[in-house]
């Protein structure tokens, strides 16, 4: 049932103003700050409160303008769209608490602008994830790439100089081709309101034509999520200070990526026509390449953020490589590892964060024997990992489990291959980062006291460090996100026999 | 008493297309006897005289969407066309007499703060040209007569050579060449016209254009249209008519380059879309081969412009370089020939006013207070200048096409058009368009956001040194009559975009519709 309601709008609204306040609150940090947590706060009440009622079957939407003489700015509330804004909102509230604690203990420069641009990004990405058609997605997909800019470049040095220059060459060209790409869709079949299933079929066009299309729409979402080749920005964008890091590689930009191919394979083409195109098993290829390949560069990486940024650039795939498969538990694993990934990853990013601000090291090598001074920050740690890694009763299994049956239901054991692999992968470069820091291989550390995070960032790694072990064992707590992820792959894959 | 002002106000409701024009003409020719008597009586009343036009075009554009047929036909004395002259008003041309009347408006007002110590000669003079110059272009707009349109074309340029020429020593040179190629696209144009007199006696775009319809396999139409493309192109410094335009635009007068590279450029695009789709008619084979002859200029424009832009570093330079290339989107869209393309076209042309037009007020306001206009000089200019700063982000990603700032919206009208002609190489055109301009102008908020400081003079502290004690405080970044249009303007590229939907319904597809 579709019910008209103003709170997809408000969990946009709710950074976008605090953005504007945020700029002009510069001298009173303590007031610049209130804004920014109202506006997370406000903006997961919106996005959290929803989520019973779509699961129970309504869908909310709200026009707020037309953008062109015949599409307008919509925003609708489904199942996928829910499951994502639950996910970004809720981790924007973490993620400004975290932010507090670190600029202010790393003695950041140029924090309102700071603060004010993370607060755009996490608008367009909760924008992305209530799009009901393209046009909108379009108009928040490119916020969303010039408001991150900013945020890499906020050391303000030559390195984070190139590295915007190199985040903006990989995001607007993609970028482009996706409105070429819109515009071609739009032609061929007159809409572009997302339909769970898709809206395409096979009279709309030649299929050279249809998988031409489809590349020009997906390029622009693989290339948020860091699929190899498309990958080299989110390593580099790493000169950015952590809780930007945790943003842009657990939430915001690469989810919006992640999402965006989701979109596009479940809603705009829908499974039947792409199984005649064959263009998803293209896709899926590149996807195992870049499970495996990055795993393996996430080995040989000293610096913790550069190894955790290889990870996700991993992780990631799993996500396109779910929908790839075009079976409903697949998707479910797909959309499912969106939640988990992003509650592990961010984890992760805050320890490193932690780690940099506490006790000033970047690499894994100066670890040694850090669980000492920091055992609660490294207890997170480890259940992050275990949550990559995907062991039973930690979150990351829950979507792992569901993408290995997604596999198998579809007929395609390499998948499995693949997936166990990087499974394998993933103890070699994560496990040895815990085995440092709790077993130290010298006694003569100098991590000898204990010296924990401040509260500010702490609080915030507990509190993602034990949802990630209680979704573990319940996927349902809280807002629903895995009825929710089973909705939305079940509505996806809806009339698709297998 | 009640009475008489009542019938004052249905007499200004009658007359509105004519007082757009009349009373900034009167200001002009009042704006050096007053400034004799009264420095500030000059400006004042040409302030004012703008702002009344400004006013008048609004509620002209009112008029005309609730006018029967959404067409409001003034002729000119009472004198009926084909005879006399018509005022020929329709939606697109009354909202473009709006912006352009805006932002002479904001321009004047602008300008006050350039002028403050100049003598009573120069300021009643600036503000005379200030005046022409907008009489000439909204008379360009609003005339539904083809000679009449000349003698407005005329107005404008005589002015526009005079208020770049102001700008300071290197303006000189630049708007003497002007001056010559702007006088030889006149030529083209009274030639075009002439012949088109020749073959139909007539010179009311209207009449002209039913006359003309039996003629159009006629070889003189294929004279006519280069004529008028050579003529406009000049006007519009369309690409490859272009080289007197970086100059012209780079030093002139900066309280009034953002009339000159905003409005300018765009009466004559107009003008085009006028002749084209409205007096000949786009069902004409002749027409078809110019509009794709405008249209392949308009895409190497593009390119063209925008790899000119890339190296330099003068942002005046750089601005103007970027017009050629937008001034290649309007070409493109008349070019594509249909609905979407035309709107994107007409869109583009109110967009690019509001984008230049604020980025050309930003480095005005950045040149008065620091004196610098090379980019290389703008390190975190925006702890200086936060709103400047703003404007000059918003004009920049407007012009790469990043929504929902305007410039996003003219493109996809662009793109729906070039797709339904199947045109995919005018779509590979845009998107390298928009890659390119991001190149160069994201360079620039580069260069503001993430440079080192610049150590450079700031004017207030001179002032602040050379009055002591007695010095001003400054509470604004610049004086507020600069500071409100930059800001102004700043929201508009924004509220262009958010609003483009209605523009387009209301105002372009309603008085398009009837062409195509």
């Amino acid at each position: 049932m579709i019910v008209t309601d103003i709170r997809p709008l408000l969990a946009v609204a709710f950074p976008l103003v605090a953005s504007l306040l945020i700029l002009f609150s510069g001298k009173k940090p303590n007031i610049r700050e209130a804004f920014s947590i109202i506006a997370a706060v406000g903006a997961a009440i919106c996005a959290l409160s929803m989520s019973s009622g779509v699961v129970a079957g309504n869908v909310y939407e709200f026009v707020l303008c037309p953008l062109t003489d015949t599409l307008s700015l919509t925003l609708r509330v489904d199942y996928a769209g829910e499951l994502f804004a639950c996910v970004s909102s809720f981790l924007y509230v973490v993620v400004a608490f975290y932010a507090i604690g670190y600029m202010r203990g790393h003695h950041e420069k140029d924090q309102t602008g700071f603060f004010a641009f993370f607060a755009i990004c996490i608008c367009s990405a909760i924008g992305i994830a209530y799009s009901a058609n393209l046009l909108t997605f379009f108009v928040f997909f490119e916020m969303l790439t010039i408001a991150t800019w900013p945020l890499v470049f906020h050391e303000r040095n030559d390195e984070a100089k190139f590295s915007g220059r190199k985040y903006l060459i990989y995001t607007l060209i993609p970028g482009q081709l996706l409105l070429v790409g819109i515009v071609i869709v739009y032609a061929m079949s007159g809409t572009l309101d997302f339909v769970a299933g898709g809206f395409m079929n096979d009279s709309m066009g030649s299929k050279l034509m249809l998988s031409v299309v489809f590349f020009l729409l997906v390029g622009a979402g693989a290339v948020k999520a860091g699929m190899m080749p498309l990958h080299g920005w989110l390593p580099s964008a790493m000169v950015a200070p952590t809780p930007v890091s945790a943003l842009l590689h657990a939430v915001a930009v690469v989810k919006a990526g992640a999402f965006g191919v989701i979109r596009i394979i479940g809603y705009v083409y829908g499974p039947e026509v792409l199984s005649g195109l064959k263009v998803t098993q293209i896709l899926a290829v590149f996807a195992c390449v870049t499970i495996i390949a990055s795993s393996l560069i996430a080995f040989s990486q000293d610096n913790l953020k550069r190894r955790l940024a290889y990870s996700t650039i991993g992780q990631l795939s799993y996500v396109v490589l779910g929908a790839c498969m075009l079976t409903s538990l697949g998707m479910r694993g797909a959309f499912f590892q969106i939640v988990a990934h992003a509650f592990m990853k961010i984890t992760l990013f805050m320890v490193a964060g932690a780690i940099i601000v506490t006790a000033h090291k970047d690499n894994v090598s100066q670890m040694n024997g850090i669980g000492k001074a920091m055992p609660f920050t490294m207890i997170a740690f480890a259940i992050g990992s275990f949550g990559i890694i995907g062991v039973p009763f930690f979150n990351g299994f829950v979507s792992k489990w569901n993408l290995l049956r997604g596999a198998i239901q579809g007929g395609m054991p390499i998948y499995v291959v693949v997936l166990l692999i990087s499974a394998m992968l993933g103890i070699s470069y994560l496990v040895p980062v815990i085995f440092t820091a709790f077993f130290p291989k010298n006694k003569e550390t100098e991590f000898k006291e204990f010296h924990e995070a401040n509260p500010f960032m702490l609080v915030p790694i507990m509190i993602t460090g034990v949802l990630s072990v209680v979704m573990g064992i319940n996927p349902n707590f809280g807002p629903h996100l895995y009825d929710l992820a089973t909705l939305a792959a079940d509505a996806v894959m809806k009339g698709v026999v297998h | 008493m009640r009475h008489d002002r009542e019938v004052l106000l249905i007499m200004i409701m009658n007359h509105l297309p004519v007082l757009a024009v009349v009373v900034p003409l009167s200001a002009a020719l009042l704006s050096l006897l007053l400034s004799r008597i009264n420095k500030n009586l000059g400006k004042a009343v040409v302030i004012l005289s703008l702002v009344f036009a400004f006013l008048d075009a609004v509620g002209l554009t009112a008029q005309v969407l609730q006018a029967e047929g959404h067409l409001i036909r003034y002729a000119m004395g009472n004198w009926d066309a084909p005879i006399g002259i018509e005022f020929y008003v329709d939606p697109i041309n009354a909202l473009l007499a709006c912006f352009i009347t805006f932002i002479a408006m904001c321009a004047s007002i602008y300008s006050l703060s350039f002028l403050k110590d100049r003598e009573w000669l120069q300021s009643g003079g600036y503000y005379t040209l200030i005046a022409l110059l907008t009489v000439g272009l909204v008379g360009m707009t609003l005339t539904g007569d083809v000679f009449n349109l000349y003698v407005y074309l005329e107005i404008s340029s005589l002015s526009c050579y005079g208020l770049i020429a102001l700008g300071g020593k290197r303006s000189i040179p630049a708007a003497f060449r002007y001056l010559l190629i702007g006088t030889i696209g006149a030529s083209f144009y009274l030639l075009g016209i002439g012949l088109m007199y020749a073959m139909t006696g007539s010179l009311n775009m209207a009449d002209m254009g039913e006359l003309l319809q039996s003629q159009m396999d006629n070889p003189l139409m294929y004279l006519v249209c280069a004529s008028l493309i050579g003529a406009f192109g000049i006007k519009m410094a369309q690409f490859p008519f272009h080289a007197w335009q970086p100059d012209a635009y780079a030093y002139s007068h900066p309280g009034a380059s953002p009339l000159i590279s905003g409005a300018m450029s765009k009466v004559p695009a107009l003008a085009m879309i006028r002749f084209f789709f409205f007096i000949f008619g786009v069902q004409n084979l002749v027409i078809v081969d110019a509009t794709r002859l405008i249209g392949i200029l308009g895409a190497l424009g593009m390119i063209f412009g925008s790899v000119m832009a890339l190296n330099q570093t003068d942002f005046r330079r750089m601005l103007a370089y970027s017009s050629v290339a937008q001034l290649g989107y309007i070409a493109l869209g008349i070019g594509i020939g249909n609905l979407y393309g035309v709107t994107g076209s007409y869109l583009h042309i109110l967009n690019h006013l509001f984008m230049k037009g604020g980025l050309f007020f930003a480095i005005g306001a950045i040149q008065y207070r620091f004196g610098i206009v090379n980019i290389n000089q703008f390190g975190q200019l925006h702890k200086k200048m936060p709103f400047t700063c703003f404007t000059i982000t918003m004009g920049a990603l407007a012009m790469v096409g990043i929504p929902p700032t305007g410039g996003f919206f003219s493109k996809w009208y662009l793109m729906m058009g070039a797709m339904d002609k199947h045109l995919y190489i005018y779509m590979a055109v845009l998107v390298l368009s928009s890659l390119l301009n991001a190149i160069y102008f994201l360079r620039v908020l580069e260069k503001i956001f993430i440079a080192p400081e610049a150590r450079l003079a700031d004017r207030f502290d001179k002032e602040a040194r050379r009055d002591g004690a007695a010095a001003k405080k400054h509470f604004l970044e610049v004086p507020a009559v600069m500071l409100v249009p930059i800001v102004v303007f700043g929201i508009g590229i924004v509220a262009m975009g958010i609003f483009n939907s209605q523009i387009v319904e209301f105002v372009a597809q309603t008085a398009l519709k009837g062409v195509f």
